[in-house]
Parts: C-alpha cells; structure tokens; sequence
C-alpha cells in the first residue's frame, strides 16, 4: 500500500470499487479473505453433524452398516461424478472469466448450473425411494427390508432405533447438503444474469471467484458425504 | 439468628476430607494471589497518582517479570491439577468390595432399593464405615444424585448404570439433593441420608416383608419368560447367564466388551444391538414391559448367578447354529 | 497551552437525517448504536427476570412466583443475557463504532453485511421475546437433553430458532471484523502497533467464526428431535443425551471467552490511557488473547466432569482448563504492571478498570476450583459456579462494557457524561455486585444447587444479602442509563481527544465525519506512544 497520505477525494477509478476500500486490489483481497472465512464457518456447521454420525456410526454399527447398503450406490455414485465435473466447468467459467471472455463464462455458468440441478433431481428420485420404501424417520419408519444393487429385496433385522438414527443423520446431511446446493444455484443464477449484462472483465471478476470457491466447497462436502454413508462397511453380499 | 449463619459444610464422609483439604488449599492460592494483585494496584494507585507523580515513565516490560509470573502460577496449578486429579480418581474407583445399594431417579423423587429388598423413598439409611456404592439410573432426564456432607454427586442418566461411592464417618442425617435440573419440581428433589451405627442398620433392614432383590428378580427372570432361552444349561438358544456379570464377552462382530449393569440393560432393551458370538439374533426387546425397577431386580439376580464348575459361560447353542453373517 | 474543545458542524449524525437513513444505513458508526439500542433492551429484559429471581429467593419457601414460572424466570435469564446481550455486547456496540476508527479505515470490510448482521440479530431477538413472552421456556439456557426434547412443555423450539438466528448475526460480525482487521489497516499500521484492543477483537471474531456454527446445528438438531421424534440425543429412541451435552459445550464454552475477551481489550486500553504510558508486556498481552481463543476452545468438558466421561478423559481436560487460566493471569499482572510509575487519573473509566482488576482477579482464580477435579465434585451445579461466572461476567464484562461505554462516550456523543454521576455509579455497581454475588460462593460450598427456587431454611441470611445487594446493583445500573441520555443534549463539548489518548480514533472530531477521517492517516508511531507531551482536557 501507498506510503503517501491520499485524500478521500474522488478521482478516476474502477466503477466496482466501493467507497470504503482504497483500492480495487484490497477490495478483491478483502472479498476473497471474507469468502474463505465463511466457508471455513461451514465446515464447522457441517462438522458437527459429521462428529455425530461418527459417534453413532462406532456405536450401533450394525445398524448403520444395514443403513448405508440400502443406499442406492449407482446415484449416489453418478451424483458424485456430475458434481466432480461441474466444478470442473465452474473452473472453466473463472477461467474464462479471468480472460475477459464473456460468452464463455455464460456457457459454464449454464453448464454448472444444469448440472447442478441435475444432482438436485438425482437427490429428489432418492428421497422419493425412501418415502415409498418407508425408511424415511417418523412415524411411518419401518426398516425390515432393503433393495440391493442386483435389484433383490432382502430383510433387514435392525434395531429400528439405531435405524431410524442413521436415516435421521443421512437426511439431516445430505439435506443441509441440498439447501446449500440450492443457494448455490440461486447464486449461479445470479452470477448469468449479471454476465450476460457485461459486469464482469478481465479487470474485475471477484463475485465470481467467490462464488465459484462456494460451489468448490459444496462440491467437496458432498465428496465427504459420499464415502461415509454409502460406502463404508457396506454389506456386499446377503 | 444472624450468628448462626452457617458458612461450611458439616464433613461426614472420606471424601469430605479429601476434598476439604484440596478446597482449603485452592482457597490459599485464591487469597493470596488477590491480596497480591489488590496490594500493588492499591499501592501503585496512590503512590502514582497523577498529583503526586504527573510524568509516567514508558517503560515497555520485562521478559524476567513474565516468565516469573507464567512459571510459578503454572507450577501451582499444576500442584492443583494433580491433587484434584488424585481426589477423582479415588471417587471414580469405588472399592471391589463395597456395599451396593440402587438408586432410581425420576421425576421428581429418589426411590432406592437395597440388596435386601428394603425400598425407600426420598430417604436413604446406610451404616457408618463401611464402603456403599450407589448403582443409580432414571427413569426420565437426568438428574444429579448430590450429598454436600459427603462432598459427594454424580449424574444420573437415562438408559444407563452410573455409580458413586462413599464412606461416611459420622452417624448424623445429611440432606440429598437433585442437582440437575429437571424440570418443576426440581428444587423439591430432596432427600435425607440417613448414617446409622451398623447394628442400628441391621436392625433397620430387617423390616422388609419382600424378599430381596435377587430374589424378585428371579421371579421376574421366570415371568418374563427368560428362563426359556437362557437355561442353565448349554441347552437354551441364549447364552448361559451364570458367571457373566463382570466377565469379558465376545460378541458377533468382533469386539469384546464387559458385561456390567449397563451392558445387562442394554441387552434386554434393545437386544439387537450386542449379539454375542456364536448365537443368533433373535432375542426380543423387552422395551416398555419392563420397569427401572424391574430391572434392577433382574440385574441383581444375574449378579448372583455364579458360574457352574466346569461348563463354559457363553458356548454356543445347537451345533449347526450359523453365525449370523457379515 | 489548552484549546477549548470544539463540536464539529457536520458528523456522522447529522450527515443525513430520518428512519430510512438509520434503518438502512452502512455506516458502522450508526450500526454501532442500533447494537447498543438493542442490546440495552435485551439487558433490561435479563435485568428484569434477575431481579424476579432474586425476590423469589428472598424466602426459603420461594413463594413469590410458582416453580414452574421460576424455572421459566432462570432460563430467560441466561438466554437473554447470554446470546442477546454478552456475546453482542461490546463487539456489536464498542467493536463496531471504534474499530474502523481505531485502524484508520472509512468503515468495516463489508458494511451492507453487518447492517444484516444486526437486522439477522434483531429477528433472533424478535423470534426470542415471542417465545418469552407467549409462555416462556424452562429448560434452562443449556438445554439438557432428553428434558428439553422430549419433556419439556414450553416453547422450546422458538426459542432454540431465535437462538440459531442471532447466532448467524455473530458469525457474521466476527467474519467483517477478521477481514476489517487483516484487510483495512492504515498505512503503517502493523500488527505490533495495533491497540491491544483490536487484538481482543480480532481474537473474539475467531472464536464466533469457529465455535458459532456448532451451536447452530446442535440447536438444528434438538428443535429436530423435538419436532420429529428421530432419537438423537434420547435414549428411549436409542440416543445419546450426553453426547449432547459434549456438542452444546464445544460451543458454549468458547463462548464464554467471547464474552471476556473484549472486556480485556477494553481494559488494555483504560489502563494505558488512564496511567499515560503503554501496557506493560504488550506482546505478550496479546499473545495471551490468541491463546485463550484457541485454548478455549480445548477444555469444554470441564462442563462433564461428573456427567460419567472418563477418569482419563477428565484428567486431560482439568489439565488443560488449567493452562488456559495461565494467559488471563498474565494479562492480569500486565495491567497490573501498567500502574507502575504512571500518572494515574481516577476518572469514571478508570475506576471500571480497577473494579475489573480486582472482581476478574477473584473470578478467575475462583475457576481453579472448578478446573480441580477434586473439589469440582462437590461444587459442580451449585452456586458456586453461578459466583465464579457472574464474578466473571458481570464483574468482569459488564464493568469493562460500562468503562469502555464511558470512555468512548465523548467520541460517540461529542459530549462528556457528568463525572461526579460516573463515580458515583461505579461505586454503586461494585459495591452492590460484591454484596450481591459474594455470598454466592459461601451458598454453593454448603451446598445449595442452582436453579432451586425454595431452599433449607438455615441459608436464609446469605440470600436476602444477596438479594439486597442485587437491588443496590440494579440502581446503579439504572443510573448511567439516565445520565448518558442527559449529556447527549446538556454534556459539556469533548473535543477530539478529551483524555490525551494514543490510538487513531482520537486523531479525528467527536463525533467523527461520516466517512472517518478527513485525510487517511499514516502510522509511524509505536502503540500507546505517551513519550511526547499531550493535551488532555478531560484527565
């Protein structure tokens, strides 16, 4: 920063540079500080759900192991892949961003943005499946059978209990999850808008950094998500 | 009136000594800290005030002073921590051979119930000198089993066996109270301990009609319909009961775990959740048939099952009797 | 050579005018005292249950107000002086007028996000008050489980809702604050010459950044059970209920770092000012402030020690609840240190600072009790523990938070508050808050649990004491109230620098121009410079 004294008064500058920051560096530097701070409060959120179904998962492990088989492992394993590539797209939309290049970051804006709401309709099949299947907690919860990946039904024998609290956990996170996935896509849709009205340039392009490191963060918390209630200990055969 | 505040607890139990000694210790290094600090700010406010002494001197610190006064309160509270530390864990290890005595807490009153079948409520009678361990679960929230004349407490919690033991040292009743809260009658969760001369106590525990509380339990074990599955023979479809309490037990998914009161409980309430190895999962759950009080009663006969000469205390059943698989 | 103190034409509070220009307003200066507006509110609404409480207590047979209402009275006690007054307290109200000031900065990192920070806080107060006053709650400010889940028959969801949106208000706050604090510092001014203030600040926003987010979603998850019946925490349902209470204190008890930091960062600065020379040991005072944040955040299950958590478990958390005590009591020594061959002026501030020094000094050490495991049996849940922490709290924080009021009175007002009600209120307020509170401790070693509201007849004299010192300790509350409202109109002018005081909020007018500084200032001075000759008016 300038050693010299510098009046508040106004001269040429970047029409983004908002009155209280110096300069357009320390506004980005500020914004981009502010986004990581928020996003490690996030973790902390996610955290201690994490912490808990750690906990219940060491104590009632049969129970939770029954749990994560009657998962449906091929969406959740196309829902990991779509969301894998669409940071890869939202990447390519800061990139293209960075090069000053406005129909380009319109295009992978878009195709996140699809993709996105494609893993929110996987998501919407899956929870559909648990109502009909009556693994959804409350009063209706009833865990005696699953459907495996081969297509079979087998019976499920479960304390119910313990049962119930691994779908409690299971929709608590994968549905603070979807909420986050929502806001994110209400922020992509947000970023287009703000596209396709020429607001960003090579010279300024902060929102979408920041929010391009969001959808990185939903991205990984998914990839967290995934292994812990799909995959592990999951009972291969009957 | 105003002469006979009371300002410390009478001591009636080992512990109150212990945990005494450790206070007045604590209470030292609190007086003489604050003297400390009060003395010198008092001393330096009159000394420096501005009338007397307007030009402060600037001075910036001093690395002697603050690794002076980081050490030496560190070492004291290290001193502190280790005697504390000594204190609990004496608390936390009640002695093998300790009387046992159970203890419900429920909204909001204590019933407790002695080996021998005496039940009481709000009161407790223990004998003078000798080591009582206190087996307490609730019925409801938790609640907090507290004795200030023992310097004694402990949580109470719902769905699992807690303990607290003690000596006491002087006949006398002292007051019991809940000391978590619990909701509205929280504040009248209260009770008397009542110290008595052993002979005294004996007397006292004669007066039940009930049988003891093995002896009840036996009877429900027979009801509930237990009997069937968990002969005293390798026979039955469960393991054989005699010997387990306090042993190691092998259960179907490879851990090992000890089979105290919580473990018992656990077992006829939610059966599924521990399976030992080497027998089906097919025992019901008890949930809901069967009361705090019940099944105390069922866990003091299980306690009093000794184990037969030379039969295995958790063979496995029939034969042929698969695992249940992986 | 004295220049008569001058009130500038045109400051932040005439800059614009109107309700549309304060309820929409970015300015940190005029968010600062819609903070202070509502937590005022929300103390007195705390202030008003206390004092409920402590004239039911007047009689051992608690007949003023029914058990049900009384456990409904402590309960709304914690939660309102708890999430809605001492955790926003002095960050919201003092952190946020002087902080962009103190660094030399036109406002914080993201000013429309603190407006929401104090809209979001005000909903959670809102939400709060609804739950409050349309049935109360009675599970206490902790809410054990599974009383509060599944047995509890109040308004618990609302109020944990009202609790989990005010807590979004703090995240945010100490997020701009970190960012303010890394980002927005004038040129010149490093870290190392930054009042010890900012440093208490900074090291606050850490812990609501980091512990917050935890309260939120163990709130999240008993309004879920409450609602649902899906067993978490209850063990009828196959839960765990301490597992709840290992959650609710890994934020709770960073918490209560939150709500003496910035009293500490306070007293940094009342000391220095008042004695005209620096901190003694500055490094290391704020060294001590970062290590308390993260220390804090390391010994939660102190709250469990005889809630069943492990012989060895224990021992590792009384252990480390000890060595987080070691930082507070350096900074304790540096202050004390400070007084040394100063020139000590015993104005209003001040003498908040010696209150501070002495009630913290016996708060703090009073927590080596709790931290031993030994005696922590015997006084865990007992009014003991309500002495430790009011002496902390209201001894400590709420000193700090008056001080501090009237320290940067005149750079928020323009005007000076009458000196003689200041002294006069100061005096008032310790001596009731030690009549109030000290026979708390004597109460909680006989034995006496809290949260009773009748008790054994013979500890009838120690609580009418302490219910007479709470009455003098509400007066003197009450007092400052009057009087600062009083000088906002008839307070002599303050001037730029009223006490002579290093630090660059007294380098511009009182009240300050709306964007801060006429031109950005420059640092080239170490923090709490009193080696050159200073005009004070006002010392």
């Amino acid at each position: 920063m300038s050693e010299t004294t510098h009046a508040v008064a106004h001269e040429a500058h970047n029409p983004n540079l908002q009155h209280h920051f110096y300069d357009m560096e320390q506004q980005k530097d500020a914004s981009s500080l502010g986004m990581w701070l928020f996003l490690i409060t996030e973790i902390m959120f996610f955290g201690g759900m994490f912490a808990a179904y750690l906990v219940y998962r060491h104590m009632y492990y049969d129970a939770f192991a029954a749990g994560s088989t009657s998962l449906n492992i091929y969406y959740g394993g196309i829902n990991t892949g779509v969301l894998i590539f669409s940071s890869l797209t939202m990447a390519m939309a800061v990139h293209s961003a960075a090069l000053g290049k406005q129909k380009l970051l319109v295009f992978f804006l878009l195709v996140t943005l699809g993709l996105g709401c494609v893993f929110l309709g996987i998501k919407a099949i899956e929870y559909h499946d648990k109502f009909v299947e009556h693994h959804i907690p409350g009063e209706h919860f009833s865990f005696t059978d699953m459907e495996m990946p081969n297509g079979k039904m087998v019976e499920v024998r479960v304390d119910q209990g313990q049962a119930q609290l691994f779908f409690s956990l299971y929709f608590a996170l994968t549905g603070m999850h979807a909420i986050h996935m929502v806001v994110g896509a209400g922020l992509l849709t947000t970023l287009i808008i703000m596209s396709l009205r020429g607001k960003f340039n090579a010279g300024y392009f902060t929102p979408v950094e920041n929010i391009g490191l969001y959808w990185h963060f939903v991205d990984i918390v998914w990839i967290f998500l995934f292994p812990l209630l799909y995959l592990i200990h999951r009972i291969h055969n009957v | 009136m105003w002469f006979n505040v009371p300002l410390f607890p009478e001591r009636a139990s080992t512990l109150a000594n212990q945990v005494d000694y450790l206070y007045f210790f604590i209470v030292l290094n609190t007086v003489f800290f604050s003297a400390i600090v009060f003395s010198v700010a008092a001393l330096f406010a009159m000394k420096y005030r501005r009338s007397k002494h307007p030009k402060a001197e600037q001075i910036h610190g001093s690395m002697i002073l603050e690794i002076g006064w980081s050490v030496l309160p560190f070492m004291i509270a290290m001193v502190m921590f280790a005697w504390g530390a000594v204190v609990f864990f004496d608390y936390s290890r009640p002695p093998a051979n300790a009387m046992e005595i159970y203890g419900i807490g429920k909204q909001w009153m204590w019933k407790f119930e002695h080996v021998e079948g005496q039940r009481e409520i709000n009161q407790l009678h223990v004998p003078v000198g000798r080591d009582v361990r206190i087996i307490l679960t609730s019925q409801d929230v938790i609640h907090d089993f507290a004795v200030p004349a023992f310097r004694l407490k402990g949580d109470v919690i719902p769905g699992r066996y807690t303990s607290v033991w003690f000596r006491a040292t002087q006949t006398g009743t002292y007051r019991l109270f809940c000391d978590q809260y619990c909701g509205t009658l929280h504040a009248g969760m209260v009770g008397d301990v009542t110290v008595m001369d052993p002979a005294a106590y004996q007397e006292w525990l004669s007066g039940s009609g009930q049988g003891s509380l093995s002896q009840q339990g036996e009877k429900l074990f027979i009801q509930l319909g237990c009997v069937t599955c968990h002969r005293s023979d390798i026979q039955g479809r469960g393991p054989v009961l005699a010997g387990v309490f306090g042993s190691q037990v092998h259960l179907a998914d490879g851990r090992t775990v000890t089979a105290d009161e919580s473990y018992i409980r656990e077992s006829i309430m939610f059966s599924s959740a521990k399976i030992v190895a080497g027998f089906p999962n097919i025992m019901p759950s008890f949930q809901g048939q069967i009361s705090e009080d019940g099944l105390i009663q069922l866990i003091s006969y299980i306690k009093s099952l000794k184990p037969q000469p030379g039969a295995p205390a958790n063979a496995p059943a029939a034969p042929g009797a698969k695992p249940p698989g992986k | 050579m004295a220049t008569t103190p001058t009130y500038p034409k045109e400051h932040y509070l005439n800059h614009d005018f109107g309700i549309k220009s304060w309820l929409l307003t970015k300015d940190h200066k005029r968010i600062g005292i819609l903070y202070l507006l509502s937590i005022t509110l929300f103390f007195f609404v705390g202030g008003f249950f206390a004092v409920l409480i402590r004239l039911n207590l007047l009689t051992p047979d608690g007949a003023l107000v029914t058990a049900d209402t009384y456990n409904k009275l402590f309960t709304m006690h914690g939660i309102m002086m708890v999430f809605f007054f001492l955790v926003p307290s002095i960050p919201a109200t003092l952190g946020n007028f002087v902080l962009p000031l103190a660094l030399g900065a036109k406002d914080v990192a993201f000013p429309k996000i603190n407006l929401l920070s104090w809209y979001i806080f005000v909903a959670g107060g809102a939400m709060t008050l609804w739950a409050v006053m349309t049935g109360g709650v009675d599970t206490g400010w902790t809410f054990y489980v599974p009383f509060s889940t599944s047995y509890a028959q109040s308004n618990v969801i609302l109020a944990a809702m009202g609790i989990f949106v005010a807590g979004f208000s703090s995240i945010l706050t100490g997020l701009n604050f970190i960012v303010t604090i890394h980002r927005m510092r004038a040129p010149g001014l490093t870290w190392f010459r930054l009042p010890l203030f900012v440093w208490a600040t900074y090291a606050t926003a850490l812990i609501q950044v980091l512990g917050t987010p935890v309260i939120a979603i163990t709130l999240l998850l008993v309004g879920l059970e409450r609602g649902l019946h899906i067993g978490v925490f209850d063990p009828k349902w196959g839960g765990d209920p301490v597992l709840f209470q290992h959650m609710f204190w890994f934020y709770s008890h960073p918490a209560v770092y939150i709500m003496i930091l910035p009293g500490m960062g306070v007293m940094s600065e009342l000391i220095s000012t008042f004695s005209r020379k620096p901190v003694f040991g500055y490094k290391f005072v704020a060294f001590s402030s970062l290590a308390i944040a993260v220390f804090g955040f390391i010994v939660w299950a102190h709250h469990l020690f005889v809630a069943g958590i492990s012989v060895y478990s224990a021992m590792v958390f009384s252990f480390l609840s000890f060595a987080v005590a070691i930082p507070s009591a350096i900074k304790t020594f540096n202050w004390t240190a400070t007084l040394y061959k100063g020139a000590i002026s015993f104005r209003t501030p001040m003498l908040y600072a010696f209150g501070f020094l002495g009630l913290f000094t016996i708060g703090g050490l009073t927590g080596l009790f709790m931290a031993a495991l030994g005696t922590d049996i015997h006084i865990h849940d007992t009014y003991f523990v309500i002495a430790h922490f009011h002496y902390i709290m209201v001894g400590g924080m709420v000193m700090a938070y008056i001080g501090g009021l009237h320290y940067w009175w005149p750079k928020i007002s323009g005007r000076m508050y009458p000196e003689p009600w200041g002294k006069l209120s100061a005096l008032i307020i310790f001596l009731g808050f030690n009549l109030t509170f000290f026979p708390q401790f004597i109460l909680g070693y006989l034995g006496m649990p809290r949260r009773y509201h009748t008790y054994p007849p013979e500890w009838q004299v120690l609580h009418v004491l302490s219910s007479a010192g709470a009455s003098i300790l509400g007066v003197g509350y009450l007092l400052p109230m009057i009087y600062l409202l009083w000088s906002l109109k008839y307070g002599e002018v303050a001037g730029d620098n009223p006490w002579g005081a290093t630090g660059l909020e007294w380098q511009t007018a009182s009240p300050p121009p709306a964007h801060n500084f006429v031109e950005m200032p420059v640092v080239n001075e170490e923090a709490y410079d009193y080696s050159k000759e200073r005009e004070a008016a006002f010392v």
